[in-house]
């Protein structure tokens, strides 16, 4: 495939989990630059497909490219080949992930979460990584607490620096799985920030979120899953203040 | 009620320490059994004391020191090599590795540590010779006499290596199982792969499930060693029994090797203190203390209470008054 302006391309993504299928034929293109919302109950399948997109769970039928690249396999004539461990991690370092539960590594500092993968896995010099790093924890408001555990960080502080680790792989798509649904009200705020300057920088980014006042301010698009499939896609203002199917109107009705 | 100017307007908490008497007693009553039983071994005239003192550094006892504690090093280090192997077979998508795994630990936890020294000390018996050479073919690049190639310490240390590893293998296993899956997710979405993830991410965070069961092993495999007796090697019990069956003061012996044993055991214990105390990073707020800064709280907390005591006694001083 040639470069095209799609950043990533879902066409019909399903998937089960036993004999439950969470995704049922998701097609869902998203433009290089865009930020999208997705929004949806609990059990709609919004994280999962999040997942699927960096092969963290492997889809059971339809295609998910990449810039361009197949997510997974890979295609020779008419037959699909799974992909090893390493080609898949190669695929993975151009998308960053940024979780609920911030999934920091504890046994090592801010510093040390941000510039293990450049030099584990990218080949850096300390210097460089460590320069580059400092740099991501002075723009998400962090630069004094390089040498602090996560342990000693406020909920808040560790998910900045999730964001920062992610960054620091030079992603070109960025996806965030309720980022801030595991903090507390106040702190919420400061991570939402660092989305914005994200956001403005030109990130390509997949937020799940309940945030709907981010949402309307920051994303380019929202879209409404529910039950494995999408329901509802438009702009964020079109489907909060306009829903046309009576399942995003009940969903929202319960959120607003 | 005049009280009120009395008082004392300071928060500070400066009660009269409640009395515990029983505890005086408790502490009393096991004093005086410990004292008896002290008392009875000490005066007893079966031990003559100056054997103890003439045998605990004798060459043959040192020698038997060095060899155990070389023995339970070697012995623990490739255990733990192949407990990390056999746990991560254990877990691996692989049904054969993992059948192999499982049928490692069955068989070697399964039969007594004793049979198992004793089986690879008569391995002679079982193949005459090891060679290196083409299988199924006549071809050898070299070949050895079994008890020339396994003399009676190596097969010890084989033994109880891999009698061990079977039993670390679980620890291993119950360490790297206690991480949360959301460690390896982050990893893998960082673009790591499943071996630099397990060296970097997985295994350090399981130390510190790891260590402190492992320290027990390591005293365990001290101990083992003793039974390595049985294929004569001379190890610190077979030191100390040879000595006594030649002058026959066998409990002195016996005492000379365990002061020995007590010995290491409590030197064993301060490199796991600061094994634990690093892996522990990140993990709590506070780091444990050294001893040294232990030593220091203590000193300080000790002072604090005898000006507590001053403040007490004035206390009381003045009420009487």
């Amino acid at each position: 495939m040639n470069d095209t302006d799609l950043m990533v391309d879902a066409r019909g993504v399903r998937k089960w989990f036993g004999t439950h299928e969470v995704l049922k034929s998701i097609s869902l293109t998203i433009p290089r630059g865009e930020v999208l919302s997705l929004l949806g109950p609990s059990g709609s399948g919004k994280s999962t497909f999040l997942r699927c997109i960096n092969h963290l769970e492997a889809i059971d039928g339809g295609r998910i490219y990449v810039d361009d690249e197949l997510i997974g396999y890979k295609e020779r004539g008419d037959k699909i080949y799974e992909m090893k461990p390493r080609e898949i991690a190669k695929q993975r370092r151009k998308i960053g992930m940024v979780f609920q539960r911030f999934n920091l590594f504890p046994h090592m500092t801010a510093l040390g979460n941000i510039i293990d993968a450049p030099m584990g896995v990218n080949g850096e010099s300390k210097e460089e990584a460590t320069a580059q790093a400092l740099q991501l924890l002075d723009r998400v408001g962090l630069a004094d607490r390089a040498d602090a555990y996560p342990a000693q960080l406020s909920g808040g502080q560790q998910q900045r620096v999730a964001i920062a680790r992610a960054l620091a792989m030079k992603p070109k798509l960025m996806l965030f799985d309720e980022p801030t649904s595991a903090l507390d009200p106040e702190l919420v705020g400061d991570v939402l920030d660092v989305m914005r300057d994200l956001a403005k920088s030109g990130m390509t980014m997949i937020v799940v979120t309940h945030e709907i006042g981010f949402s309307r301010e920051v994303a380019d698009r929202m879209v409404f899953m529910d039950d494995g499939i999408v329901v509802e896609a438009g702009a964020p203002n079109d489907v909060l203040d306009n829903p046309q199917h009576p399942r995003t109107q009940a969903f929202l009705e319960s959120v607003l | 009620m005049t009280t009120d100017v009395e008082r004392s307007t300071d928060d500070d908490v400066v009660a009269i320490p409640l009395r515990h008497p029983w505890r005086w007693v408790a502490a009393a009553a096991v004093i005086v059994v410990l004292g008896l039983l002290f008392n009875s071994l000490w005066t007893n005239e079966n031990i003559q004391k100056q054997y103890i003192w003439q045998f605990v550094f004798d060459p043959r006892i040192l020698k038997g020191v060095w060899i155990t504690l070389i023995v339970t090093i070697i012995s623990m280090v490739v255990a733990t090599i192949l407990a990390i192997i056999l746990a991560i077979m254990r877990m691996s998508a692989n049904p054969v590795l993992r059948g192999v795994s499982f049928l490692y630990i069955w068989f070697f936890r399964g039969t007594p540590l004793l049979v198992q020294i004793v089986f690879w000390g008569y391995l002679g018996l079982l193949y005459k010779q090891i060679s290196l050479g083409v299988p199924l073919t006549d071809f050898h690049i070299f070949a050895v006499d079994t008890n020339t190639l396994i003399p009676a310490l190596v097969g010890g240390v084989i033994a109880l290596s891999l009698n061990e590893a079977a039993y670390a293998a679980e620890i291993v296993r119950a360490g790297l199982l206690s991480i949360d899956h959301g460690q390896r997710e982050a990893a893998y979405s960082l673009g790591m792969g499943p071996g630099y993830t397990l060296r970097r991410i997985i295994l350090p965070q399981s130390m510190k499930v790891i260590i402190p069961p492992m320290g027990n092993e390591t005293i365990s495999m001290l101990k083992n060693t003793s039974l390595l007796a049985v294929v004569a090697v001379p190890e610190l019990y077979t030191a100390s029994s040879q000595i006594s069956s030649g002058n026959l003061r066998q409990v002195e012996l016996l005492i000379v090797a365990s002061l020995w044993y007590l010995f290491i055991t409590s030197v064993l214990s301060v490199p796991q203190f600061y094994l634990e105390r690093y892996y522990a990073r990140g993990n709590s707020r506070q780091l444990p203390p050294t001893p040294y800064q232990q030593l220091k709280q203590n000193i300080a907390r000790m002072r604090g209470r005898a000006d507590n005591r001053r403040v007490a006694a004035k206390a009381r001083e003045e009420m009487s008054a």
